[in-house]
């Protein structure tokens, strides 16, 4: 069987394989969010847990041996958290909310670009110039508002990053949406008594995909991203549960009195995730490229 | 017998901010069972709007503002928009140019056809298949089981028409009209698809509709031809007299342009000018700007003359019969 053969899914595939670094960026991404998932297995310390820490152990170098008997590998940060285990923690808030968030948007904003394009007239002028004026807007602002509007914690983090992100998928799905309702096929399927679901579900979505998996991709590292902002601009998560953006905060004041360890690990963390992400998403999208299309 | 397809008096115009585009203006066709009408006329002649015209397929600015078709006796101007759904992909199809925008790229040919057979009729999935399979073996498509499974850009250009054109014979419609379905594709395929077609139209006595510019097209398929300049019908009789002995003068040009066995180098025939636009059309024969006959007599628009033999002419001034 030759690859033009094969089903359209294991052909991206072996061609997403083809390129090294992409797939590098892959097996790292695949790495980080498997270890923030199964945090409590490579973990010494469960950080969460207040009555656990020790403060005496607190703002211990990297490589120190605490009074819990094991070795703090990336050193304590100023409550005594083993750095390590908070990094890995705070991954998996992030990469939770960040997945979340991403999903979210994706079926929200895709829905209501869709919907657009397909109902036409004043429904689409209207959803259309309020994602307009959304995006008029930068995302942070939003974010920042609405997440000072809700307080501190996991879902109010995530419905504020999908209602400032959902707009991007609106967008992206409102243009393939409109490009894709002119074609024949579309205008066939109309002229039957097919149902307008099927029209919809079946015709227009799924030739809107590839633009929309490019900016989920994109989106998703945004999302952690904004997620890491938010928490070191202390509208995210609650001091207890530190994510990675707020114990790159809760560093930083430490970084010039030689303490460099609680704020940069954190942040090499952060930043090995985003940068695989991109990287994924850069392959994905010269894949999905018609232009590109060898 | 009666008419598979019927049009009279049909009037399509586009109402836009420049004024009102006639792009069809008073077309009458007659076509019975399993024989084919050739639509030809040069860009903008109007024939592509007839054709979506008799499907009810006209879009806003654009509207069919008078005249009637008659689909197996069955009225289909003014029909509401859920009775004309279930006439159309069942009780009459339509075949467009290009194969790469008619099928789904993202669907394989089993799901695209089971989804146009499901739109008129519940089936079992064995039914489906086997209709399937019976259409597309039909179109005299190699492997059948293979195609089935296929995506669209899995096929070559003439495939793919090929599957478009077992998609329309799905529902075994009375009549199809078929938009230039050959002129993306290969001279070769062209040929095989057009006797495939022939066969098929005689076989299950569907009504083709060809519309066409292609001479060449016409002359080796259709039983009847009808010659459309600026949204009316110029000419009309059978093929093989209309090509052999025009009578109106447009028709004579047009046989004219083709390129023949010339001399290389030497001057290709053709009609000067081009098509008015459709928006005021001065009053008249639409032809006499390029007309080489054109007189007074034509500042009057004329009426079709019965020529005799099934021909007609729509010429103050018609070609002498040989």
């Amino acid at each position: 069987m030759t690859r033009r053969d094969a089903s359209p899914f294991i052909r991206f595939c072996s061609e997403f394989a083809e390129n090294r670094l992409a797939l590098f960026a892959f097996s790292v991404v695949v790495i980080i969010v498997g270890a923030a998932i199964l945090a409590p297995l490579f973990t010494p310390q469960d950080p969460y847990d207040i009555g656990k820490l020790i403060l005496g152990d607190a703002r211990r170098p990297p490589g120190y041996v605490g009074r819990g008997g094991y070795v703090h590998l990336l050193g304590t940060d100023a409550q005594g958290r083993d750095l390590w285990s908070a990094i890995l923690y705070g991954l998996r808030i992030s990469v939770q909310i960040g997945l979340t968030a991403g999903a979210v948007a994706f079926v929200v904003g895709g829905a209501l670009g869709v919907v657009a394009a397909f109902a036409g007239g004043r429904i689409e002028a209207l959803i259309m110039r309020f994602v307009d004026l959304q995006l008029s807007f930068p995302t942070i602002l939003l974010a920042l508002v609405i997440s000072a509007i809700l307080g501190q914690g996991k879902w109010q983090l995530t419905v504020a990053l999908v209602a400032s992100q959902y707009a991007y998928f609106a967008r992206t799905a409102h243009g393939a949406a409109v490009a894709e309702r002119a074609k024949e096929y579309v205008e066939a399927a109309l002229s039957t008594p097919l149902s307008s679901g099927v029209v919809v579900f079946r015709h227009i979505l799924p030739n809107c995909m590839p633009p929309l998996i490019v900016v989920a991709t994109v989106q998703i590292a945004n999302a952690i991203s904004l997620e890491a902002t938010l928490s070191f601009l202390g509208l995210g998560l609650p001091v207890t549960h530190p994510s990675l953006g707020m114990l790159i905060a809760n560093g930083f004041q430490y970084m010039l009195s030689g303490r460099y360890w609680i704020s940069i690990y954190p942040g090499i963390a952060l930043i090995m995730l985003i940068l695989a992400i991109n990287l994924v998403s850069d392959q994905v999208r010269d894949q999905l490229n018609p232009r590109l299309q060898r | 017998m009666m008419a598979a397809l019927e049009v009279r008096g049909l009037k399509t115009h586009f109402f836009t901010r420049n004024g009102v585009v006639k792009a069809v203006d008073g077309v009458d066709l007659r076509i019975e069972p399993g024989r084919v009408l050739g639509l030809v006329g040069e860009s903008g002649s109007g024939k592509s709007v007839t054709g979506l015209s008799i499907l009810g397929l006209i879009d806003p600015p654009g509207r069919i503002v008078e005249g009637s078709v008659k689909l197996d006796g069955q009225e289909l101007v003014g029909l509401d928009r859920d009775a004309a759904r279930r006439v159309r992909g069942r009780k009459i199809a339509m075949i467009f140019q290009d194969p790469m925008m008619t099928l789904n790229p993202v669907l394989r040919v089993d799901t695209q056809m089971s989804m146009a057979l499901r739109a008129h009729e519940s089936l079992s999935k064995d039914s489906i298949r086997e209709r399937s399979l019976a259409a597309l073996g039909r179109v005299g498509l190699p492997a059948p089981e293979q195609c089935l499974t296929a995506y669209p850009h899995q096929l070559s250009g003439g495939m793919r028409q090929r599957v478009a054109i077992s998609i329309a014979l799905l529902h075994s419609p009375s009549v199809i009209v078929c938009d230039e379905p050959t002129t993306a594709l290969d001279v070769s395929i062209q040929g095989q698809i057009l006797q495939e077609m022939q066969r098929l139209g005689a076989e299950l006595g569907v009504a083709l509709v060809w519309i066409t510019h292609d001479l060449a097209v016409v002359s080796s398929l259709a039983h009847d031809i009808a010659v459309m300049y600026a949204g009316r019908i110029v000419e009309h009789g059978p093929t093989e007299d209309v090509l052999a002995h025009p009578r109106h003068h447009y028709t004579r040009g047009l046989l004219d342009s083709v390129p023949g066995e010339g001399t290389p180098g030497e001057k290709l025939a053709q009609i000067p000018g081009s098509i008015p636009a459709l928006i005021d059309l001065p009053p008249g024969c639409a032809f006499k700007a390029r007309c080489g006959r054109a007189d007074g007599a034509c500042e009057t628009m004329p009426e079709i003359a019965d020529l005799g033999q099934g021909r007609g002419a729509r010429c103050v001034h018609p070609l002498e019969a040989a």
